[in-house]
């Protein structure tokens, strides 16, 4: 088999999924006959006509109020924001209507809501977000983030077929520059378990998306150069959140390091650790540190999105920090 | 029409025993064009409409009991949403009804969705959203009509204008003469039609539940009407210039108005007579069964936010079971504390 680019794996997982149920449906911005922004929608609708791919208004709004109707209904929409910055528009409809529709009106939900995330591409402030700690705290809205094509295709599978509305965040950084050879078959990575990307036993970063690939270049640096032992954690999932793979790590280490790419007051990082203090204080050995952007909407020119965004020497300047604690 | 006005009389009542624990909120003065829209889909082809708080009546059309009605405002474990949601606000796709949320605007897009699939299944269904006249003044009722205009969903979007939204006149949600013109900016049809006459308000609907039935997309009514209450029970609607509700009871009840029609067609007063006992009984019977109904047990409060997990886990503080942060579970190398 030949290697997949993380872009193509998203892209294998719709064709799939859309092959395997005539309910799953995809619908947004020019996702149809161009392919998307970023094609990953590219030969969709050549094979399933205009119907099942649709071409909508420039209507967050409208996509993610459209795809709650027709999920009461039992289709499986598929929205896509061209970039997920744009999410913010459709916000009110998905943490009021959508996250609640199942508990408040016992109308069902299964939906996906997809599209590019973050940074270190030079997007500027709104083609650079990283949105997940908008919706962390939004009861009945599950979130995945993955890392690696071989997960960007399992989760988006699963995401497709879970019962609820799954926001799907993929790294646009990530699109072309990873690929791998993709597990054979009905690949599914199940929602709402983490992956041990590296195994180690001084210290564990605990990360998800881009930051996985900088936080293993930093594991990899301080084992040769100070011979430390450092374990990364890859969520994956952020909505539900894998405690018991949080805890494992740290009693594993007992000290931890959070690393994420989304700024850093009220991220997921503060979550993370409010969850180790109530069920694992007693196993650290040092304090909890973050490596995270700035408090900075995200800037354009390359010196400053570098400077604002979490690098490798970062990581390794923390991991090294902890260490000697 | 009776049953409506009679069951939120009922609600009135309950609600000054103080057994309603939300607020409560009237159609009084509406209630026909609630009904007589409802009454132009077709429930055995499965048509589906989304109701606004006034819209009781609607409900009620489309198969909700007054009893659930009843359990719902007061906050009972067996109303329709288990407690979770206040007044008329849920939803059964088995009968046909979606439930509506407060942010207005926001079924608009929902009831595209739905009748998206209708047409994406080829089904023989339409769609029915109500809106009120504030609700076109909000980005989601753009953007769901403008979407369904563009895919030709088969949805209907009546927009009852009963000239307040809360304490707003008209005259402060919009510049346009009327709020029917926005039609022509979706390119849909375009209706008006005197809400307080259910005949005219049923033939409006029929109207255009036709059209979407057959193929031809969307089309916009507006149905004009007057809200004789305020936006809720508690609200003295000091901003009503004075003599204008007087005016409508008396001149444009709806009831009224359909009742002096029966008279002058074939009915005759003990007929309609026997329509008011009736309701009177289903009503009674309604609030028996809701009064003994039990309140919800709190613990189901985590019950049903996912479908994967069925249920959440309780606050370690709520249940008594202990946090991790436990003698027993310390790990062996740490501290001074025990002993």
């Amino acid at each position: 088999m030949s290697e997949v680019t993380y872009l193509e794996a998203i892209r294998e997982a719709l064709f799939e999924e859309m092959d395997r149920d005539q309910n799953v449906f995809c619908l947004g911005e020019d996702i149809g006959a161009y392919g998307g922004a970023f094609k990953v929608t590219e030969g969709l609708m050549a094979k399933y006509g205009a119907e099942r791919v649709i071409d909508t208004p420039i209507s967050e709004a409208a996509i993610i109020g459209a795809a709650a109707g027709a999920a009461h209904m039992g289709m499986r929409p598929v929205c896509e924001m061209q970039f997920i910055d744009f999410i913010s528009t459709g916000y009110d409809i998905l943490t009021n209507y959508v996250a609640t529709a199942r508990y408040r009106a016992m109308l069902p939900c299964p939906m996906v809501v997809r599209g590019p995330s973050g940074g270190y591409v030079r997007g500027g402030p709104f083609h650079s977000q990283n949105p997940e700690a908008a919706f962390l705290h939004t009861p009945g809205l599950k979130m995945v983030y993955p890392a690696t094509a071989s997960d960007a295709k399992g989760l988006l599978k699963s995401a497709i077929r879970d019962e609820d509305c799954v926001l799907y965040f993929e790294h646009k950084y990530l699109y072309r520059r990873i690929k791998e050879e993709l597990p054979g078959g009905d690949h599914l990575t199940p929602i709402g378990k983490a992956r041990i990307a590296r195994e180690g036993k001084d210290i564990s970063i605990i990360t998800y998306a881009a930051t996985v690939w900088k936080s293993l270049e930093a594991a990899e640096q301080v084992e040769k150069e100070d011979g430390l032992s450092v374990e990364v954690l890859d969520l994956r999932t952020l909505l539900p959140m894998d405690d018991e793979a949080i805890i494992a790590t740290v009693k594993k280490t007992n000290r931890v390091l959070i690393v994420h790419e989304d700024t850093r007051t009220g991220g997921v990082a503060g979550e993370i650790t409010a969850r180790i203090n109530e069920n694992a204080f007693e196993w650290l050995d040092a304090p909890i540190l973050r490596v995270t952007a700035a408090d900075v909407p995200l800037p354009y020119s390359p010196p400053l999105e570098d400077y604002v965004l979490p690098q490798t020497s970062d990581i390794v300047i923390a991991l090294r920090r902890l260490a000697a604690y | 029409m009776r049953l409506t006005r009679s069951l939120e009389e009922r609600l009135v009542n309950l609600y000054r025993q103080t057994k309603v624990v939300g607020g409560l909120f009237r159609s009084l003065g509406q209630e026909a064009d609630a009904v007589g829209s409802a009454y132009a889909l077709d429930r055995s082809k499965g048509d589906v409409l989304s109701p606004l708080i006034r819209n009781l009546g609607s409900m009620l059309v489309q198969g909700a009991k007054p009893t659930e009605i009843v359990k719902q405002y007061m906050a009972k474990g067996d109303s329709p949403t288990r407690g979770r949601e206040l007044n008329i606000h849920y939803g059964d796709l088995v009968r046909g009804f979606v439930g509506q949320i407060s942010h207005l605007g926001d079924m608009v897009p929902v009831m595209a969705g739905v009748t998206l699939s209708f047409k994406m299944r080829k089904q023989d269904r339409v769609g029915l959203v109500y809106v009120g006249d504030g609700a076109t003044s909000t980005g989601a009722f753009h953007e769901g009509i403008n979407f369904a205009a563009v895919q030709r969903c088969p949805l209907v979007v009546i927009v009852e204008n009963n000239g307040y939204a809360y304490s707003t006149p008209l005259s402060k949600q919009t510049a346009a003469r009327q709020l029917v013109d926005k039609a022509i900016g979706y390119g849909v049809v375009g209706e008006r039609a005197d809400g307080n006459d259910v005949i005219a308000t049923y033939e409006v609907t029929k109207r255009a539940v036709d059209r979407a039935r057959s193929g031809g997309g969307v089309t916009l009514i507006e149905l004009m009407t007057y809200r004789r209450k305020g936006h809720a029970e508690h609200d003295n609607q000091s901003y009503v210039p004075a003599g204008e509700i007087d005016r409508w009871a008396a001149e444009n009840d709806p009831i009224d108005r359909y009742v002096k029609r029966l008279l002058d067609e074939e009915f005759e007063e003990s007929e309609l007579a026997s329509v008011d006992a009736r309701v009177k009984e289903e009503i009674d019977r309604a609030t028996d069964e809701a009064e003994a109904s039990p309140m919800p047990d709190p613990r189901d409060a985590l019950v049903g936010i996912y479908a994967d997990p069925p249920e959440i886990s309780p606050l370690w503080f709520r249940e008594g079971i202990k946090s991790a942060v436990d003698v027993h579970e310390r790990p062996s190398s740490w501290g001074t504390h025990d002993v």
